[in-house]
């Protein structure tokens, strides 16, 4: 009966069900598209977070501390032979400092909780160790007698690199970072800022600005370690600025960023009507005052939502940083821009070499920071977007 | 009368100073396009004059840091083109569909969720993803391969070729998307006034208007997927291995431009220069893609007279 109708049907379509059908298909292939990404940071993130928790914790243990002159000479007399492997390098070598500071100590021999070794940490937290059985027979006593705990790792936050897992921490690095990303602000947001007015406002339309703009969406889309040639070739080898140091990391940072800059400060600039700059000029006002006192700060947000993403996007950039050389081993926090230096994404890739299992949770954890810094910085420009964004 | 148009004249002198200090500052953009072309073909060239540049495009064996050193970059070539290839299979339909469903399917609410979840994939750090890499799929694409009796290399050109791809999906979703949402609404209402399903509608319409556009987004991807150093600086191999194989190890441009560049080698020393013979490359390629993909978006933009892009 139905197909009867359906023949008489002028506009029936018999494969109108199998249309339908691949209609649904294509509707949830595109969704799962999307589910593909998002499953990925669920797999991603839970991932760091898992490997990366633990490198906030450091395991300490608690033993009796011979201070005499004789320790203070060579400080591995300090501890008992029994527990001598368990405590960390980095003790050791820092005791006679300590004891130089603190005089009062001298010839007693107090219980003190002492940095432990990072396999003693591994272990502690169910991580492969090389620890013998003996040594493990050691610690499962001390852990009986409440000796050994983890405690929060304070040296991960304030200390720079060491080649000593369990002394090692991510401040130096991120430090350098701030320095770097300092020099790169500097440069990269007046002149994109200059260049964004330039073009939008006051260059003629020919062959040569066309040429420019063709320039800057190239260069927007060079990769980014051929920065890092030209930062070695020009700052370095040319200019002999000193290698490794913020200032030429920064400088080609901001080469980097800049276009970036320039493209959203000059669609920011374009959504501001005409009808503000006609009514400037009605005023009487000269071109740049029209700009300065109008247009810009009617632009800025849109200015520096862009300038936010750029400048995040050269935080966590490593590439060029490398190739300028800001891969060094810095154990001290650099205080100058022109000092030796190294930034958060070379401190991870130098610790992700690293073959100890300590390395490598911190790696995760020095991550963690990382993306909190990062992603923040992007929220609070989708943010700034959101508020400040104008419609005319 | 006299003093307004001296102020006039200091005026208009000062409005000149300002633009052409504006116009200088644009000049740095310039500046440092040519600076890059410079940098790199100067110390290239200092290359090929220690080296042939015949057998750099077409020799097969890369084994710098030895006596009689030989440069033959097509391995490191192959190497590049394979990871890329993977990534590109990856990022291609999960960003194109992400675009289409976000600007054709997609609730304003989801729109509003899901536009930051991309965001969140753009803004992770490429050493982040290269330690993911590393640390995470390697072993993962390992382990499974080993299950079905296959064995694979733990810098297998598949890891890196997978992260990449999901580190260009918002580069392709994102521009997809703008292409996507300004072709002209009477478009789509014509298609489906005659009859035709949605999906047939974005298929056999939306989509090849928005084609320019979306090729111009793929090369762009492709151009940052070739460019992509800490990935497979990270993941894939350190040796010039010529094979399609995407379960062995294999190494990119990038990964030899940054191991020659953090060499202990001596600066004027053919192992060092190779680098910058890579650079120059890498740079002639992605040039020759980001301007074909310039021009592409201009003939969308010309078409559809839409300045949002």
């Amino acid at each position: 009966m139905s197909n009867n109708i359906n023949n008489h049907n002028p506009f029936y379509d018999p494969t109108l069900k199998k249309r339908h059908l691949s209609d649904k298909i294509f509707k949830y292939m595109a969704m799962s598209a999307l589910l593909i990404s998002v499953a990925f940071l669920l797999v991603f993130f839970t991932d760091i977070i898992s490997k990366g928790l633990p490198s906030y914790k450091q395991a300490y243990i608690e033993l009796p501390v011979k201070y005499n002159t004789e320790t203070v000479a060579d400080s591995s007399f300090a501890i008992d032979e029994k527990h001598y492997e368990l405590v960390s390098r980095a003790w050791y070598r820092d005791m006679p400092k300590y004891v130089s500071e603190n005089p009062e100590v001298m010839n007693k021999t107090p219980i003190e909780w002492v940095l432990a070794d990072d396999e003693v940490d591994q272990y502690m937290k169910g991580h492969q160790n090389t620890l013998t059985d003996e040594q493990k027979t050691v610690v499962e006593e001390l852990k009986k007698q409440g000796k050994v705990e983890s405690k929060f790792n304070t040296l991960f936050f304030t200390t720079g690199d060491s080649k000593i897992p369990e002394n090692s921490g991510f401040l130096a690095s991120a430090v350098g970072s701030i320095l770097t990303i300092l020099v790169c602000i500097a440069f990269a947001f007046p002149i994109g800022v200059m260049s964004a007015i330039y073009l939008e406002e006051f260059k003629k339309d020919n062959k040569m600005s066309q040429l420019i703009e063709i320039n800057i969406n190239n260069l927007a889309a060079v990769p980014s370690i051929l920065f890092g040639l030209l930062g070695l070739a020009v700052f370095i080898n040319f200019f002999g600025l000193p290698r490794s140091s913020a200032l030429v990391g920064g400088l080609t940072l901001a080469l980097m960023t800049l276009p970036v800059i320039i493209v959203s400060g000059r669609t920011a600039l374009r959504s501001v009507p005409a009808s503000i700059r006609q009514a400037a000029y009605g005023l009487g006002l000269t071109k740049w005052q029209v700009v300065k006192d109008h247009v810009l700060p009617l632009g800025m947000p849109g200015i520096l939502t862009g300038s936010i993403i750029g400048i995040a996007r050269a935080m966590g950039e490593t590439a060029p940083l490398i190739i300028v050389g800001m891969i060094a081993f810095i154990p001290d926090i650099p205080t100058s821009f022109t000092q030796a230096a190294t930034v958060m994404p070379a401190q991870i890739f130098t610790w992700a070499g690293m073959p100890e299992g300590a390395y490598i949770e911190r790696v995760s954890g020095a991550i963690m920071v990382l993306l909190a810094i990062l992603l923040t910085m992007n929220a609070v420009a989708i943010y700034f977007r959101k508020k400040y964004e104008i419609k005319w | 009368m006299s003093t307004l148009t001296q102020n006039n004249k200091r005026r208009v002198l000062a409005e000149k100073l300002i633009e052409y200090a504006l116009a200088a500052a644009t000049g740095i953009t310039i500046l440092t396009t040519f600076g890059i072309l410079f940098s790199i073909l100067f110390e290239a060239i200092e290359f090929f004059k220690l080296q042939s540049f015949f057998y750099f495009m077409t020799g097969t064996e890369w084994t710098p840091g030895v006596e009689g050193a030989k440069f033959g970059a097509v391995p490191i070539f192959t190497g590049t083109l394979v990871i890329t290839f993977i990534a590109i299979i990856v990022a291609v339909p999960i960003g194109l569909f992400t675009a289409i469903y976000l600007s054709e399917y997609a609730s304003k609410k989801t729109r509003d969720i899901a536009k930051p979840i991309i965001e969140t994939l753009a803004g992770i750090p490429t050493v982040v993803y290269g330690f993911f890499a590393a640390i995470t799929v390697a072993p993962f694409i390992v382990n499974s391969f080993a299950s079905i009796g296959i064995e694979a290399s733990f810098n297998n050109a598949l890891a890196s070729g997978l992260v990449m791809g999901i580190m260009i999906v918002p580069i392709i979703a994102s521009m997809s998307d703008d292409v996507i949402s300004s072709v002209p609404d009477h478009m789509r209402k014509g298609s489906l006034a005659l009859g035709m399903t949605k999906s047939e509608t974005i298929k056999f319409i939306v989509l090849p208007a928005a084609l320019p556009g979306i090729i111009s987004a793929v090369l762009l991807g492709l151009s940052r997927a070739i460019g992509e150093t800490m990935i497979v600086v990270m993941a894939a191999g350190m040796r010039a291995n010529l094979s399609f194989n995407p379960l062995e190890d294999m190494t990119t441009v990038t990964v030899r431009i940054v191991d020659a560049l953090t060499g202990d080698s001596a600066f004027d020393s053919p192992d060092t220069l190779s680098a910058f013979a890579l650079g120059l490359a890498l740079f002639v390629f992605t040039l020759i893609l980001n301007i074909i993909s310039v021009y592409t978006i201009r003939v969308f933009k010309e078409k559809y007279k839409s300045s949002n892009l």
